[in-house]
């Protein structure tokens, strides 16, 4: 094993004192972008005409789909920070899992909450037990069993392993979530946005809002993370600091 | 620019999710920032007592 390249382009988020002094200025960085994407993408909803056939719910879609986006995207980061945090044993990998878990569950409930709200008008019920709905139901399940695997079990190692071994069980659900208004019949429409079937994309009026306010949510879920994965560093460093001031 | 803030008979459906949303925006970086805060403050606390131990210890 030759020594660790000081250099690796990589670094800044492996290395602890690195990513410290990244994350000072990268997280209020996106924390103003995002509040900015979100001044203008809440514009331009309330300056889209209504819709022919949804009326006035269509500026629901502008906050519902970039919550339900997120709520796919950020277990996609839990998954992979819980790989890296099982396999390679790094304690920032392990930090960055725990750290957006509350997040993922924060933005799962808020998509099945606004599309409850939005059913109801346009279906005409809040809640069916079709694919989409109970895939993402399942979904939130998963980020709260996660983080109550994480605080039940005492032993801190134990449980972050159990927990990283569900997050990546939990991934199954991802594609089913994602693809399963292609797969089974379902109340929710398919894809207007990504994966669109020709003739079904969203016209530049709504896709717009819907652009600006999707960059909103992850600027502010990125900012959000870094925020949570240096309250964990500083956790473990006060953790550590305690343990040597209780040894003498 | 004209704004269409009328949600007319679906108000009471647009509202509330809007509410919720903000909501849920204000606890999820109120939780965070006090989280960082606390543990930020509580490792400068522990910091300053070791230095001051080591200090002391010298002296």
């Amino acid at each position: 094993m030759g020594a660790r390249d000081p250099h690796h382009p990589l670094d800044f988020l492996t290395n602890p004192e690195r990513f410290m002094a990244f994350s000072r200025w990268a997280a209020p960085l996106f924390g103003v972008l995002a509040a900015i994407l979100a001044a203008i993408g809440l514009v331009l909803t309330f300056a889209a005409p209504e819709d022919y056939q949804q009326g006035d719910t269509v500026r629901m879609m502008f906050i519902h789909v970039p919550a339900a986006s997120l709520s796919l995207f950020v277990y996609l980061c839990l998954g992979i920070a819980s790989f890296l945090a099982l396999v390679f044993r790094h304690a920032l990998a392990d930090a960055a899992a725990v750290a957006c878990a509350p997040l993922g569950a924060g933005f799962t409930a808020l998509a099945l909450v606004t599309g409850s709200l939005w059913g109801k008008p346009m279906w005409g019920t809040w809640w069916v037990w079709d694919a989409r709905l109970t895939s993402v139901l399942v979904l939130l399940l998963f980020y709260l069993g996660y983080l109550a695997l994480r605080s039940a079990l005492e032993d801190e190692q134990k449980a972050a392993r159990a927990a990283a071994i569900l997050a990546l069980v939990g991934l199954i659900n991802l594609p089913i979530v994602k693809f399963s208004v292609e797969w089974w019949n379902s109340l929710h429409q398919g894809s207007s946005t990504l994966l669109a079937k020709p003739g079904n994309g969203l016209p530049a009026v709504y896709a717009w809002p819907m652009l600006v306010m999707s960059l909103a949510y992850l600027s502010a879920f990125g900012s959000l993370w870094l925020v949570r994965i240096r309250a964990l560093v500083w956790r473990r460093k006060a953790r550590a600091l305690a343990l040597q001031a209780a040894e003498g | 620019m004209h704004f269409d803030f009328d949600a007319g008979k679906y108000a009471i459906y647009v509202w509330p999710a809007f509410a919720v949303t903000a909501g849920a925006f204000v606890w999820m970086i109120a939780d965070s920032l006090a989280s960082a805060r606390r543990w930020r403050r509580e490792a400068e606390r522990l910091q300053a007592l070791r230095d001051a131990r080591a200090k002391g210890a010298k002296s």
